[in-house]
């Protein structure tokens, strides 16, 4: 592709500009789009959103290989479908994550690489996963003891990892 | 103080540049995308579950303790609070553009008085926590962000889930909801070309660079924000921290340019900057790019020292004074755009009169 501005140059860069809420893209050479200031730069044309969005979720159901199950199902809390929510971009509600658990898999892992959150746990109503988080850890540190042979610390480990699972039930 | 005293005083925090800091890094932002369990997300709310939303929020704010960081908030509703008042914010960086356009009873905005800490109510998720300051402060940020999260989550009941984290309308903000910038001031990297390449690599490191709006929402001025991609899989310090060291790079390139364009070019670079200057202290008609362009120069010369006499807290005020709705507010009357043009190289040449005496 030529770069639109001087037709000589190839074109690497690619512009994404918005005006008046109209979305026009521009493919210019590294010189012309370095005199354009009036542009928004999305230099990575694969995350902008709204095409992030249609591919992740668009491409998870070919993936998902019961794509008609999943389509037809519904959130009893907000009343989306998997393909509302394809559509829209965006969930309904809270209960949306739990019924499209498996479906929303490959896309949050296409999305952010990952699936699993390791970040802030609110206190109310996130005491069990702290508490599931602290044995996580514990137990690692139990298996280190054990591999470095000191028992009377391993056996400490495992009281606390005992009084810390009762407080799960 | 109240949301009207925001409205209408001219200074908010991330403008307050510390004397003798770099006109470089000019505002850090942490934002927390939060939602309320089992309501339907803002774009799915109908009359019984958006005053349910925000009778939840509002109670949150007024049972708050006395000493609390969201009792020292003010909260409005939208419905409450004109246009032009919420385009007066969103030109003030406290909510965004698209919360402005609606006046919906179900939407709003709590803001503090120094404007630093802003939620809005009811944009893509139930509540958009922000703590907005000057220069690169991102665990400040962040550490004022979590308090009041804290805060909110004694009264509100979080949609969280032990392995997506916080559960959020857009599955691009689940996990930890945060959305980490910093707002940068690159004429050097944009004069000298390098500007192109320091995006792709941005970008290759999984943030995300975008213009400041001006008029049109377009990149204008040499100002830039860069922002984190992901917010599922890494915890919050290890977003922030990755965008600080990033931030503190392009900020050190910045710098050495500087210093190289003042070595090789002494007097194009002053020409330059005080042509810009002398358009800006004596033109009569400005469009709003033309202004958001020059400005540029302008800071680029009161940091190299090449103009005296001039605080960047000024021109930060200064940026912010000839939009749209503040020339509005300030004349009483709606304008057409030659009108507006005539208005703002008036409050151009009044305050780069004053200040710079
Ligand atoms: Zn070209
Ligand atoms: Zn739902």
């Amino acid at each position: 592709m030529y770069c639109e501005e001087c037709k000589k140059r190839s074109a690497t860069v690619h512009l994404t500009q918005v005006f008046n809420g109209q979305k026009t893209e521009s493919h210019l050479c590294e010189e012309c789009a370095s005199q354009k200031s009036g542009f928004m730069f999305d230099p990575a044309n694969k995350f902008s959103i709204p095409n992030l969005l249609g591919g992740m979720f668009g491409s998870s159901y070919s993936v998902q290989g019961m794509p008609a199950l999943a389509l037809q199902s519904i959130c009893p809390n907000c009343g989306m479908r998997y393909m509302d929510i394809r559509q829209a971009g965006k969930l309904g509600c809270s209960e949306c994550y739990k019924v499209f658990n498996q479906e929303l898999e490959a896309p949050l892992r296409r999305i952010h690489g990952n699936s699993q959150h390791l970040g802030k746990i609110p206190l109310r109503g996130g005491e069990k996963v702290i508490i599931r988080r602290q044995i996580e850890k514990l137990k690692n540190q139990l298996q280190e003891a054990v591999r470095a042979e000191e028992y009377e610390k391993a056996a400490e480990i495992r009281d606390s990892v005992k009084e810390m699972e009762s407080k799960l039930l | 103080m109240s949301i009207t005293d925001v409205v209408n005083s001219s200074f908010v925090k991330w403008m307050d540049t510390p004397a003798g800091e770099r006109d470089i890094v000019v505002s850090s932002r942490i934002r927390l995308a939060r939602n309320i369990n089992m309501i339907p997300f803002p774009h799915l709310l109908d009359q019984v579950n958006g005053e349910k939303c925000i009778e939840q929020i509002k109670n949150a704010w007024q049972k708050s303790p006395a000493s609390s960081v969201l009792a020292s908030m003010d909260m409005i509703s939208f419905d409450q609070l004109p246009a032009l008042e919420r385009q007066i914010l969103a030109e003030k960086h406290l909510i965004s553009p698209l919360h402005a356009e609606s006046d919906s009873p179900f939407r709003g905005v709590l803001v503090n008085s120094e404007g630093y800490l802003s939620a809005m109510i009811n944009e893509e998720d139930h509540l958009r926590i922000q703590c907005l300051l000057p220069g690169l402060k991102l665990s400040d940020c962040y550490m004022r962000v979590q308090e009041l999260d804290n805060e909110f989550e004694n009264s509100l009941e979080y949609a969280f889930d032990e392995n997506r984290g916080y559960l959020t309308a857009c599955p691009t903000n689940v996990g930890t909801g945060m959305r980490a910038s910093v707002m940068m001031h690159l004429p050097a990297i944009q004069m000298t070309g390098q500007l192109n390449q320091i995006i792709q690599n941005i970008a290759q490191l999984g943030l995300v660079v975008r213009g400041l709006y001006g008029e049109g929402s377009e990149a204008i001025g040499n100002f830039f924000q860069i922002s984190n991609q992901i917010t599922l899989g890494q915890t919050e310090e290890d977003i922030y921290n990755y965008l600080h060291t990033i931030s503190e790079q392009i900020a050190e390139q910045e710098k050495l340019l500087r210093e190289r364009l003042e070595k090789d070019l002494k007097y194009q670079l002053e020409d330059k900057i005080g042509r810009s200057y002398g358009i800006l202290s004596n033109a009569r008609v400005i469009t709003a790019n033309e202004a958001l362009t020059l400005f540029s120069d302008v800071r680029l010369g009161v940091d190299m020292g090449i103009l005296k006499g001039i605080n960047i807290f000024s021109l930060n005020e200064l940026m912010v004074e000839v939009k749209p709705a503040h020339m509005q507010k300030r004349t009483g009357k709606e304008m057409d755009a030659i009108e507006r043009d005539i208005k703002r190289a008036e409050v151009i040449k009044k305050k780069l009169g004053t200040i710079s005496e």
